[in-house]
């Protein structure tokens, strides 16, 4: 029997061997430090949202109300708020660095988890790749929640449940321990494409889909966050600032600035299609030069005042 | 693992059952043990909770034996013992029991009965708040029969706290005045940091205020804010001390301080109301809980938001 030349044999070994691997590794690798890109939403994403904007969002009466009677104060005068992080579905829209990794087994070679770490509260998420089942209902919630990641192609789909009680928008409209989020992730090069499905039996009347996209930046480094509560305002104990229903002075402010009808801005499913602005046809007077948040690109030039 | 509606439907069942004076320890005969699925889950520490139909029964074991904060219902209770003796064959030595309820209470008989082993000196320690102990050795409401002797309490206390040393570390009962009864007891096993919250924290749904056994919207928001100063969270607001509630999930300090804030803003709203003069039906139409009501609420079962709404307003008007 003729046998193969050492080297000849040698290659084909390593292209099996290759060939064999392949599976394993036919999806995309998100690992790397990525930078987020503030191009969509960018004044809510900043510095935050204004207070009484609830467009684009489907929300139903009783997320309306909350976010109606919800007072800013909340976040300095409850101690255990202050150093309450963003929910798993915000934190990946919030302010922050992004760092991605992958846990792969090494007897097997596949890939049993990508882990997250973001900067805003060190937020960390293991998104599990194994195939094991969400946990029961009776498990505690965290902010992250329990998530699963399934390939679609070259798309990671991830489901997370088990969330805290968070926000949506962080103006007071919440979003429930009952949410469901679906992520999908892409990568197009050096450039990271996440959309976002949030469920929400409690307060949202149909699924509330967003977008943000990252920029791979290998030089980033993300430094340790950090906080430790601490009252600042001498308040009776237990004190959880709220406004009255009826009674939030703040609620037009949004609409006044920005020229829109005040029904415009009280969000609900209907208000997020094309077909509303139909609707408030002639009620729309934008000012005639921009007022607020008019360059917002970055951390650095989007505030209030910036021309 | 119960779905939500599973639960609800049970709770909603089983509540009424515990809750309705009338039918007070009447009608345990109704639930069908093998239709019941419990479910023992480890907490932290030397902590489990035993979860099922009823109140959640808290389980810490060790070289000692066992120890439980509530009892569950009284035709549960031999199928509850079969689940501790899948994680400890030590005798039962000290039940705690937050509250006079029977979904709570029930299992304290069989539960004393059954968990004696060859190891064990006596029947345990029964620790209660006294009111617990007044109500259930007293007459029973409507036509209900006496509870027996061997169920009660036997080692009550009156003091604001009571504490006890087992299986290696400090077992501390706080007293929460008036909150969902007048006997409430939450109870804080320190080295594993784990709290034992009673019906005075309840996950799922609105804080049932049994006005007619001394509850009140005041006394359950002190009791909540009384959890929040014992738990300490780990890193970020979550984990660290383990929070075991009456009914419903495992939880931590952050879940009970969104129960806390949604309380007190309830209260906040419905004082404004009163101190405008509105009637108990202006209140109602006013829908004062509807952002809340999505969360916690409930049109059917034993405690609906309407009755809710009442015990509230009663519970701060004084109007009966």
């Amino acid at each position: 029997m003729n046998r193969l030349p050492r080297r000849r044999a040698v290659s084909i070994g390593l292209a099996v061997a290759a060939l064999v691997a392949l599976p394993a590794f036919a999806q995309v690798d998100f690992t790397g430090e990525w930078a987020p890109l503030y191009h969509e939403d960018g004044p809510e994403r900043l510095p935050g949202p204004e207070l009484g904007d609830y467009t684009e969002l489907p929300i139903n009466g009783a997320a309306r109300m909350a976010a109606d009677t919800y007072d800013a104060d909340r976040i300095s005068v409850v101690p255990e708020y202050q150093c309450r992080p963003h929910g798993g579905d915000y934190s990946m829209r919030g302010l922050g660095n992004l760092r991605v990794w992958r846990e792969i087994d090494q007897a097997s070679e596949k890939l049993v988890a990508i882990h997250t770490h973001l900067l805003a509260w060190d937020s960390e998420r293991t998104i599990w790749m194994d195939g094991r089942p969400h946990p029961p209902d009776y498990a505690p919630h965290t902010w992250q929640g329990f998530s699963t990641g399934v390939w679609d192609g070259n798309m990671l789909t991830i489901t997370t449940t088990h969330f805290k009680t968070n926000y949506i928008r962080r103006n007071g409209v919440p979003r429930s321990d009952k949410a469901v989020l679906t992520e999908h992730w892409t990568r197009h090069g050096d450039y990271l494409t996440v959309v976002t499905v949030i469920e929400d039996p409690v307060y949202l009347t149909e699924p509330l889909v967003r977008s943000d996209n990252w920029y791979l930046d290998p030089g980033q480094n993300i430094g340790v966050f950090g906080c430790e509560y601490a009252p600042e305002v001498p308040r009776p104990e237990g004190t959880v600032p709220n406004h009255l229903p009826g009674q939030n002075p703040y609620l037009k402010e949004f609409a006044d600035w920005y020229g829109l009808p005040f029904e415009a801005t009280r969000g609900g499913a209907e208000t997020m299609y094309p077909e509303y602005q139909k609707k408030i046809a002639g009620e729309y007077h934008p000012p005639e030069k921009c007022q607020r948040y008019c360059k917002c690109t970055s951390l650095f030039d989007c505030n209030v005042t910036s021309k | 693992m119960m779905t939500d509606m599973r639960l609800m439907v049970a709770r909603g069942l089983l509540g009424a059952i515990v809750f309705s004076g009338a039918v007070c320890f009447a009608q345990p005969a109704q639930i069908n043990p093998d239709n019941v699925q419990l479910t023992m889950a480890p907490v932290q520490g030397s902590v489990y909770v035993l979860m099922g139909d009823g109140g959640n029964i808290t389980v810490q074991v060790g070289k000692d034996g066992v120890a439980l904060v509530d009892t569950g219902f009284a035709p549960l209770a031999p199928k509850a013992i079969g689940e501790i003796r899948k994680i400890s064959n030590g005798p039962i030595r000290w039940i705690v029991n937050t509250h006079v309820h029977t979904d709570h209470t029930g299992g304290n008989a069989q539960m004393a009965k059954l968990g004696m082993t060859h190891e064990s000196v006596g029947p345990p320690r029964i620790v209660a708040q006294s009111n617990v102990l007044n109500r259930m050795s007293g007459a029973q409401p409507g036509n209900q029969p006496k509870i027996p002797e061997e169920a009660w309490p036997n080692d009550e206390y009156f003091l604001p706290t009571k504490d006890f040393f087992f299986n290696g570390e400090a077992v501390v009962v706080y007293h929460v005045p008036n909150a969902h009864t007048d006997g409430d007891s939450i109870v804080f096993f320190r080295r594993s940091d784990v709290l034992s919250t009673g019906d005075v924290f309840t996950p799922g749904s609105y804080p049932i205020i049994d006005l007619s056994r001394g509850g009140s919207v005041e006394g359950e928001i002190n009791a909540l804010n009384k959890i929040i100063d014992i738990t300490v969270p780990a890193k970020y607001q979550e984990g660290g001390t383990m929070v075991i509630p009456g009914h419903g999930r495992l939880c931590d300090e952050a879940d009970v301080v969104e129960y806390r804030n949604m309380l007190t803003i309830i209260r906040d709203r419905f004082r404004d109301m009163i101190k405008k003069g509105m009637t108990l039906e202006q209140v109602k139409a006013a829908k004062a809980t509807a952002d809340y009501d999505t969360q916690y609420g409930s049109t059917t079962g034993f405690w609906t938001t309407d009755m809710f709404v009442e015990a509230v307003y009663k519970s701060l008007s004084g109007k009966t």
